[in-house]
């Protein structure tokens, strides 16, 4: 086991599957000579030469229709796309091609690419550097969600994508790059030095796509939850003092129902929470999907706590992220509900 | 010959403890390019689009056809707004390292363009701005302080402080907003000009993106509707050899010029030296009157060098030879115009460093007046119920009930 930080988890996963698999090719702005604007495939061009690591010029659209090709002619490539907010020049190629590929041709084509794409607030990006578009992909049938928590998850569920035949958008919560965020702006940065889940295999594992993980154990209400917000949700109970059951989805779309359902049957209250904007969000999807099998268990309305929906603002990083304060009041919210 | 195959992979012609080497920058002598008449065809000057417009020799003396013939007063005008965004961009990255903004983007190196650009343009023209043309803002008639006012996210704040810092707007200045996405607004631009031929009027529009971005698609949409409607629009890209990283050859840039981009559609391309005040205020200018006579769009490349790193967030030392910019054949551009001027007779250093004192004090002063609007650690801050104004025209029922929630929050209920 080594200490590794999430973006030296994300390396680490590339090099374990070049290594072993010399189909894989990754292909993005700036990831080859420099390695990435947040160092994620640091060294691997040198490691494993410009044809397997390829600096591409600036155009999303064209990273991920020459993956597609790529992937359709045997290889397996990992596109990475330098922010979520500048995914959606790739989108169609994305939503028409990537995702429909298997399905319009019998299954006879298929592109297994994987596009990372760092996402998320809480570092001062303004509106063009902290979206969460997560929502929008997993609402196109076809293409894999995946949005890990931690160094760990990250490695396995890298490796997990990567090697999977079908299309993976794998979203990287930057501000837990270099340590957990408890969602107080106030607090010195943590790295993830001390915590259990920087502790990361060296070689090859997976974590499997489809399974969620129960961060923390609780009896009393559910958070459901991915992303940044695990540990905002972990410090929230901590704060309240409820013992919270916080479930870190890690794999949005295929979604693991029974897990999210067996934990608010048991606690009979369920908050979901996410970064992203509300309206129309994932939460919608969770919570329309957690009451059918809960129904008669709940008792409380579920609640959500999300992103206003308005774009980012740059002024108003603190008011606008879903912190520790929002998510204590949900807690509240949903606990005081009968 | 070649029996199969083989995947080429650019690369830049020198990295970190390299020398530098531009020998891949084909250049004209000052002077040599003909300036063809404003209703010349494309096919009949193609060659401008691998030439290199140059008015300033490396004597500092301005030749040939593409020389604006400017009196004293207007190249110091050039020279004062060049030295301006200089100064302002030198101070305002202090700042930023001292941690008082979360960002910036600086032109050092590419002042001649937005200032002779700006120069050559009329008001009535609508420019489509990249995040380098902070000189356009302050030529058109945005102040220093509300500049500084954007960068602080404050309450005199333009974009109300929903935007990262360098991306202003001027309406009154006839200036678009920019956007963090890389070429959205080339489009816009073509589109704008459309609008103005479908009105009747003369107005001409303007966009800038960098060598990096002509890979986008939307370079290369605005591209096609400005051939095939003729759309009196100038398409400027700023080849400043860098995008962060990357070279402008992983943007097909040591194929063909990018100014050639457009010759398949039969848009006319000038290459212009960047770094040339007066070759790119001629150019310009050409290509206004083309547009404003109806000759339709005109491809204009700006060879220039990006003189510091990308923005504060990236160390280019990391990926470039540090004295790169010290062998790039076409220089510094204030440093050009100011030789040119003392040549001339119309300057001294010692007038040249006394307007640099002044342009500091000027900066200073702007700098403490933005303060006064406030700052990210003090007082006043902008009212963040307002985060959830102009998400539309009128504001939703559930947006003004996520207000009332965010209000709640703060005052911790």
């Amino acid at each position: 086991m080594a200490r590794m930080n999430m973006i030296e988890a994300i390396r680490s996963a590339h090099d374990v599957v070049m290594d072993k698999d010399p189909s894989v090719v990754v292909l993005g702005e700036d990831v080859g000579y420099f390695g990435g604007v947040f160092r994620c495939t640091d060294g691997l061009q040198r490691k494993y030469g410009e044809h397997r690591v390829i600096d591409a010029p600036i155009s999303e659209g064209g990273i991920i229709g020459a993956a597609i090709g790529m992937g359709v002619n045997g290889l397996r490539p990992v596109a990475e796309i330098q922010f979520a907010d500048y995914i959606y020049p790739g989108f169609d190629q994305i939503a028409s091609e990537l995702a429909k590929l298997r399905y319009r041709t019998g299954g006879e084509f298929f592109s297994p690419v994987t596009i990372r794409t760092p996402c998320g607030g809480g570092i001062r990006g303004g509106q063009t550097h902290s979206q969460s578009p997560e929502g929008i992909f997993t609402h196109v049938s076809g293409i894999k969600v995946v949005m890990p928590s931690n160094p760990y998850d990250a490695k396995g569920l890298l490796i997990s994508a990567i090697e999977s035949d079908d299309p993976v958008v794998f979203f990287e919560p930057k501000r837990i790059y270099n340590g957990p965020f408890d969602g107080d702006p106030e607090k010195p940065a943590v790295s993830w030095g001390s915590h259990p889940k920087g502790e990361v295999p060296e070689g090859h594992y997976t974590v499997p796509l489809g399974q969620a993980d129960i961060a923390r154990p609780g009896d009393e209400l559910t958070i459901v939850t991915y992303g940044t917000l695990v540990h905002v949700a972990i410090a929230a109970a901590q704060e309240t003092g409820i013992d919270c059951e916080v479930i870190d989805v890690r794999t949005l779309a295929p979604l693991d129902v029974s897990t999210l359902v067996e934990s608010v049957r048991k606690t009979g209250r369920c908050l979901i929470a996410h970064e992203a904007t509300r309206f129309g969000g994932y939460g919608a999807e969770l919570a329309a999907t957690i009451q059918k099998d809960c129904f008669y268990h709940l008792e409380a309305p579920i609640s959500r706590v999300a992103g206003w929906d308005t774009p980012y603002p740059h002024a108003f990083e603190w008011q606008y992220f879903p912190g520790l304060k929002r998510m204590s009041a949900g807690i509240q919210r949903v606990m005081e509900a009968e | 010959m070649i029996t199969k195959s083989r995947l080429q992979i650019p690369r830049p012609t020198a990295r970190p403890g390299e020398d530098p080497d531009f020998s891949y920058l084909d250049l004209s002598p000052a002077g040599s390019v003909d300036k063809p008449p404003l209703d010349a065809r494309t096919r009949d000057i193609q060659h401008l689009a691998s030439g290199l417009v140059r008015v300033l020799d490396d004597d500092h003396v301005a030749k040939g056809p593409w020389n604006p013939n400017f009196d004293a007063s207007e190249l110091q005008i050039g020279l004062r707004w060049m030295m301006l965004n200089r100064v302002f961009d030198e101070r305002m990255w202090q700042i930023q390292r001292q941690g008082r903004i979360s960002f910036y983007m600086q032109a050092l190196g590419e002042e001649a363009i937005s200032i002779a650009q700006g120069m050559a343009l009329r008001s009535g023209d609508m420019c489509f701005p990249s995040y380098r043309n902070q000189g356009l803002y302050m030529y058109r008639g945005v102040k220093l302080v509300d500049m500084m006012c954007q960068c602080l996210s404050n309450t005199r704040d333009m974009c109300q402080g929903r935007q990262l810092p360098i991306m202003y707007h001027s309406k009154s200045g006839n200036m678009f907003s920019i956007s963090g996405n890389l070429g959205t607004q080339y489009p816009h631009a073509v589109g704008w000009a459309m609008a103005s031929a479908i009105k009747g009027e003369d107005h001409i529009a303007a966009s800038w993106v960098g060598d990096g971005t002509t890979s986008e698609a939307d370079f290369h949409h605005a591209l096609t509707f400005a051939a095939i409607y003729q759309a009196p629009v100038i398409l400027n890209v700023v080849n400043n050899q860098w995008a962060i990283s990357t070279f402008q050859g992983t943007a097909a840039g040591q194929r063909r010029a990018f100014a050639a981009r457009g010759l398949g559609l039969g848009i006319p391309g000038l290459r212009v030296d960047g770094n040339d005040f007066l070759a790119v205020y001629s150019a310009t200018l050409w290509a206004a009157d083309r547009a404003r006579r109806g000759g339709g769009p005109t491809l204009i490349e700006l060879v220039t060098y990006r003189g510091g790193a990308h923005s504060t967030s990236d160390d280019p030392s990391k990926y470039r030879p540090k004295d790169e910019w010290d062998a790039f054949p076409l220089g510094d551009p204030v440093e050009r115009l100011k030789h040119h001027m003392i040549a001339e007779g119309h300057w001294s250093d010692k007038k040249h460093e006394s307007l640099i004192d002044e342009l500091r004090t000027e900066v200073t002063a702007a700098w403490k007046e933005a303060q006064k609007y406030g700052t990210m650690t003090e007082e006043p801050w902008l009212d963040p119920a307002t985060m959830f104004d102009d998400v539309y025209a009128e504001t939703p029922k559930h947006l003004e009930s996520q207000r009332r929630r965010m209000l709640e929050v703060e005052r911790g209920e």
